[in-house]
């Protein structure tokens, strides 16, 4: 599908992904993922019809743990690399939206 | 006004296990100690990797099983991605196009009356992990919001129904059938005040106006946390958009699905604030877990191992102990725990009819009275099939069954309640019925001796005379049935 | 003689014999990363005082005659996308900065038990995602061979701390070519197991269903024992394969008889250096000297390897970098306006470009509208590429090919050009698209003396064959014996 990408499209992908992007980065992003996005395009040459999607490179099936209580962390260990914390909780600037 | 209300619930089930659903982290309730039951997986820590937990699975199966779901042969696990605070990975592991299980049905019972019974319809079942909690600050002043990941990666059965449901009643009718068969099945507590059952409402309108059928936008309303707010919030809402659509005459298709939160407070629903750009979930199968493929072994192992569900209790309780619609439908909502009790009085007495009555009125009063649980009862069925199968034996009276039931529930000692200490009950009172009418006969000569003037008046055409007669007799005879002392005492007054 | 340099065979050996002991050995290891580290830039952290304190352990426990493990004493370079309990793990990220795990991944608690020296951990391009080691928000890389030029990536610290004699083993991980290329790129040994060998748990994820951790070290043998220590079950991956492990350092020596050796059509290309396509051709000499038949076969889809890959490993990266929010660990930006603004300003200053641009790639490809035509495509193609090795090993024992179509590039060469840099991974790709075992053993150099590595790969779980083929090429060439001059 011959994709091309502009900024305006590199903005809304951003919002996507969560990512702050400068102008510099926005335009950088426009022609380098367009370019990438021309070249997978070369994938429309070969005919996958009745191929069925390979999501994992080894065939397992049916891998499950029994249901027994493993030890936790401490809480001092859980909250340790967090960047903000009360002690006992994560702590985020107030939640606005709704989910 | 003149519209039908269309429902269709989405239901979170957490799934009873020791564990999370794919990590070693217990799933006890312990909201007092926050971040307690965490690991690097639930906690999504770089590196970390789920595992299926077995149980879960099973359970799940099971539950699907039960209402009548197609389980499918072959499912996978994908990520739902969006971005929260309770969701440490960025993603939820759940389900996606190929669910474990769907295509069933629950039945609901909406006359318990007449018993009249009607399917609702059952897109799917899917296992998913739940997300930690987030605690907003209140007081308006913008502090922090606090999150407490030990829920997170709780198993969760998530059920939609199909929008066959057609007024709140219904909604709450199929939210009870559903938790009784739940808890039943033992696949859940479905404790509503723990979040371990969750139900969002999918609701519109069809209006109906000249021959013609207009439906409103549709709407999904969250935070309804008990059975009674998920029927008010859709009476609110069933009205408030028969009110809407008269202003702006909006049909469905004409915006996007809304969402809006119930209010219990002001019994109103109001809108939600919508999602930063409109959600796009990018779905994908979960490279880091494995499908899983279902024999015919393991579910014909899932079918014979299923406990007797609610509504074929009902229907062979009704046969069984020749009950009406009513009464079976009193004992087996109780739940199973309260149905096994009278069955297992029943059992002992040889009685059913006599363990339902007496279990749906004695011990359900006593129960409501004394604020008690059926699993805390004093008196167990192995003591109260005794009593109920001495009365039944004719061995004592219905009134002394009743007088000793109390006895002992005000027993001081509750440990003393047992099976010898009815029969003790029984001699110390002297409540055992004398079957030797001999005896009883001589007790009706001395009470009508010592009578002379009840006598006389009875004689003379007052009935009622009769009365103080028996009651003579019985004071003397504690175990005599009434009924044998009123004909005796005809009997000699006509000599 | 001496011990930089030196195999972990003799290394072992000498350590057995009570010539010398694991405190010695590893004081000259960590003052070899004190002299040379500044110039080369291999490390992130050394681990000095953990390792002293884990040699002078195992020193103890030998002296005093008490069973050790299959490493005793010897050091192990670390990725830094492996998680050290207590010791930082920052995948060369400002986003981790200053992660410090709670936990040891799998293989590192297998080093332990193998009584190995966790020596420090490596550089690497930022999250595994390069082929330079130039990504790193900390540092860049120098190939030991040319300092001008990458170690390649995006292990390209551990090859290169091999490579200049700053440890004798090092794991990396390899996701589309991250251990077998910079292997090639620093003429050092390096392995990358096949798909479910090796447990993840504990590898900080980039492409989940390509990524596999494997060995470096400077000779076959060494990566023959390491692949043995970190390989094998454990129930905290679901990927990871539950088949026993065959003693691979006992095995090792054994020459291949009938080796069908197989070259693929499609792998000489336009692009393929001819200084590299000389130096396949000549080790195909050795093979045939050796005994071998050389097989041509065909691989058909080999061309849409890498846009399979450009899709399949940013799209699941995407996924696996949502974690990265500034909430329950990594950077949080100091200014933002509220909670959505703390997650786009976080991720904003916390991604170097090349992450940025695979999470917006991957992102893309799995949104809405374009998920069929980008991702599930890719999947498509994926089994069709599966299905040419297949087919392929039918024929043969081992495919071979150069590591990489041209020697290590000059730092800065591909910072204008993503795409380019990503097409030189076309021989490397398809082993993780698939899931196979691949090596890469020293061929060789150029005119320039620049490495040439020569890539072996194997049916799935025949990493005993592959080992086996390499260590022959290796005990008939003299590249082995040949250690970078700093
Ligand atoms: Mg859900
Ligand atoms: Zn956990």
């Amino acid at each position: 599908m011959a994709e091309t990408l502009d900024a305006e499209k590199v903005r809304k992908v951003a919002v996507l992904a969560r990512l702050k992007l400068s102008e510099a980065e926005i335009g950088d992003y426009a022609t380098k993922l367009g370019n990438i996005l021309k070249y997978v395009d070369t994938l429309n040459e070969v005919n996958t019809e009745g191929v069925v999607p390979m999501v994992h490179a080894v065939e397992l099936s049916n891998v499950f743990r029994a249901d027994e209580v493993q030890p936790s962390l401490p809480r001092a260990a859980a909250l340790q690399n967090a960047p903000k914390t009360d002690g006992t909780f994560f702590l985020v600037p107030q939640i606005l939206e709704d989910k | 006004m003149d519209y039908t209300t269309i429902i269709g619930l989405e239901v979170h089930v957490q799934l009873q296990t020791n564990t999370k659903i794919f990590c070693g982290c217990s799933t006890k309730f312990n909201p007092d100690n926050p971040n307690v039951q965490t690991c690097p997986v639930c906690l999504g820590l770089p590196g970390s990797l789920p595992v299926m937990n077995r149980h879960a699975f099973d359970l799940a199966v099971k539950t699907a099983t039960a209402i009548n779901c197609q389980i499918a042969r072959f499912t996978k696990w994908d990520r739902k991605q969006y971005y929260y605070p309770d969701l440490p990975k960025g993603y939820q592991i759940s389900q996606y196009d190929l669910p474990f299980s769907h295509d069933g049905w629950l039945e609901i019972v909406i006359n318990k009356e007449t018993g009249e019974k009607k399917k609702i319809g059952i897109i799917r079942a899917h296992l998913e992990e739940d997300a930690g909690k987030n605690t907003h600050d209140e007081t308006g002043r913008g502090h922090d919001s606090q999150v407490d990941l030990n829920r997170a990666g709780t198993p969760l059965l998530e059920i939609v129904s199909h929008p066959d449901l057609r007024s709140a009643q219904e909604a709450k009718e199929y939210l009870e059938e559903l938790k009784l068969l739940l808890t039943y099945l033992e696949v859940s507590d479905c404790n509503m005040q723990e979040g371990s059952l969750r139900c969002d409402a999918n609701v519109n309108v069809h209006i109906h106006r000249d021959g013609q059928k207009i439906a409103t936008p549709l709407v999904e309303i969250k935070n309804l946390n008990s059975f009674r707010n998920v029927e008010l919030a859709i009476e609110f809402e069933a009205d408030r958009q028969y009110r809407q659509w008269q202003q702006d005459g909006m049909t469905f298709g004409a915006v996007l699905k809304e969402t809006r939160g119930y209010d219990a407070v002001r019994n109103i629903t109001v809108a939600q604030r919508t999602k930063e750009n409109a959600s796009d979930y990018r779905y994908f199968p979960d490279p880091d877990l494995v499908p899983v493929t279902i024999e015919e072994a393991y579910l014909q192992n899932v079918i014979d191992s299923m406990v007797e569900f609610p509504a074929a209790r009902r229907t062979r309780f009704i046969q069984q102990y020749q009950l009406s619609n009513y009464d079976a439908a009193v004992i087996i909502d109780q739940g199973v725990v309260f149905a096994n009790f009278v069955e297992h009085v029943a059992k002992i007495c040889g009685d059913g009819k006599q363990a339902c009555n007496w279990v749906t009125q004695d011990v359900l009063r006593e129960m409501n009275d004394r604020k008690l649980t059926i699993e805390g009862f004093p008196i167990q069925p192995p003591v109260l099939g005794e009593i109920l199968k001495r009365v039944n034996d004719k061995k004592i009276t219905i009134k002394s069954g009743r007088e000793i039931f109390l006895n002992l529930l005000n027993s001081e000692d509750l440990s003393t309640i047992s099976v010898a200490r009815i029969d003790q009950i029984i001699q110390e009172q002297g409540l055992s019925i004398v079957a030797d009418s001999g005896q009883l006969e001589a007790v009706i000569v001395g009470v009508l001796a010592k009578n002379a003037k009840a006598v006389a008046d009875f004689k003379g055409g007052k009935q009622s005379a009769v009365g103080s007669l028996i009651g003579q007799a019985m004071k003397e005879m504690k175990g005599a049935d009434p009924a044998t002392v009123r004909e005796l005492l005809l009997k000699k007054l006509a000599e | 003689m001496s011990i930089i340099g030196a195999t972990t065979g003799e290394l072992l050996s000498r350590l057995e014999r009570g010539e010398l002991t694991s405190v010695e050995l590893t004081t000259a290891y960590l003052d070899r990363i004190a002299q040379q580290d500044d110039r080369v830039s291999a490390f992130l952290t050394v681990n000095t005082a953990e390792a002293l304190q884990q040699a002078a352990d195992v020193d103890r426990r030998r002296q005093a005659k008490q069973p050790v493990g299959l490493l005793a004493g010897i050091p192990v370079a670390i990725k830094d996308v492996l998680c050290t309990k207590g010791l930082k793990t920052t995948c060369a990220s400002r986003m981790l900065a200053n992660f410090i795990p709670p936990y040891d991944a799998h293989v590192i608690t297998q080093l332990r038990n193998a009584d190995a020296v966790l020596i420090g951990k490596t550089n690497m391009d930022e999250f595994a995602m390069g082929s330079t080691t130039e990504t790193s928000a900390f540092k860049i890389t120098r190939n030991p061979w040319d300092l001008d030029r990458t170690p390649g990536g995006s292990s390209g610290g551990s090859a290169a701390a091999v490579a200049a004699g700053m440890s004798p083993l090092a794991l990396g991980t390899d996701t589309g070519g991250s251990i077998r290329q910079p292997a090639g790129f620093c003429s050092v040994v390096g392995m990358k197991p096949t798909y479910g060998r090796v447990s993840r748990f504990g590898m900080v994820a980039y492409g989940s269903s390509l990524d596999q951790i494997g060995p470096f070290a400077n000779d076959v043998n060494g990566a023959a024992l390491l692949a043995q220590v970190i390989a094998g079950h454990d129930g905290r991956d679901s990927t990871s394969v539950n088949a026993p492990v065959p003693a691979y350092s006992q095995t090792v020596n054994q020459p291949l008889a009938g080796l069908r050796v197989g070259i693929a059509k499609e792998h000489f290309v336009e692009g393929l250096n001819p200084e590299v396509e000389q130096t396949l051709r000549t080790a195909l000499q050795v093979y045939k000297s050796l005994g071998a038949e050389i097989k041509e076969v065909s691989l058909p889809h080999t061309s849409y390897g890498v846009a399979v890959y450009y899709l399949i490993a940013p799209s699941e990266a995407s996924s696996n970098l949502a974690r990265y929010d500034g909430v329950h660990y990594g950077h949080r930006a100091e200014q933002f306006s509220n909670m959505i603004d703390m997650y786009a300003t976080s991720r904003g200053e916390g991604f170097g470009s090349e992450v940025k641009r695979r999470i917006m790639l991957g992102t893309y490809a799995l949104s809405a509208g374009y998920y069929d035509a980008y991702y599930l495509k890719a999947l498509k193609v994926r089994r069709l590429i599966r299905q040419d090795y297949d087919k392929a090993f039918e024929q043969i024992d081992v495919l071979a090919s150069p590591a990489s179509p041209n020697p290590p590039s000059k730092v800065g060469e591909y910072s204008a050009n993503p795409l380019a840099m990503y097409l030189e991974d076309i021989y490397t790709i398809g082993a993780n698209l698939a899931g196979l075992p691949g090596i890469s053993v020293p061929a060789g150099f150029t005119e320039a003396g620049l490495p040439v590595g020569l890539q072996l790969l194997a049916a799935p779980f025949e990493e005993e064959k592959l080992l086996r083929a390499a260590r022959m090429y290796e005990l008939a060439t003299k590249w082995q014996g040949q250690r970078a001059a700093l």
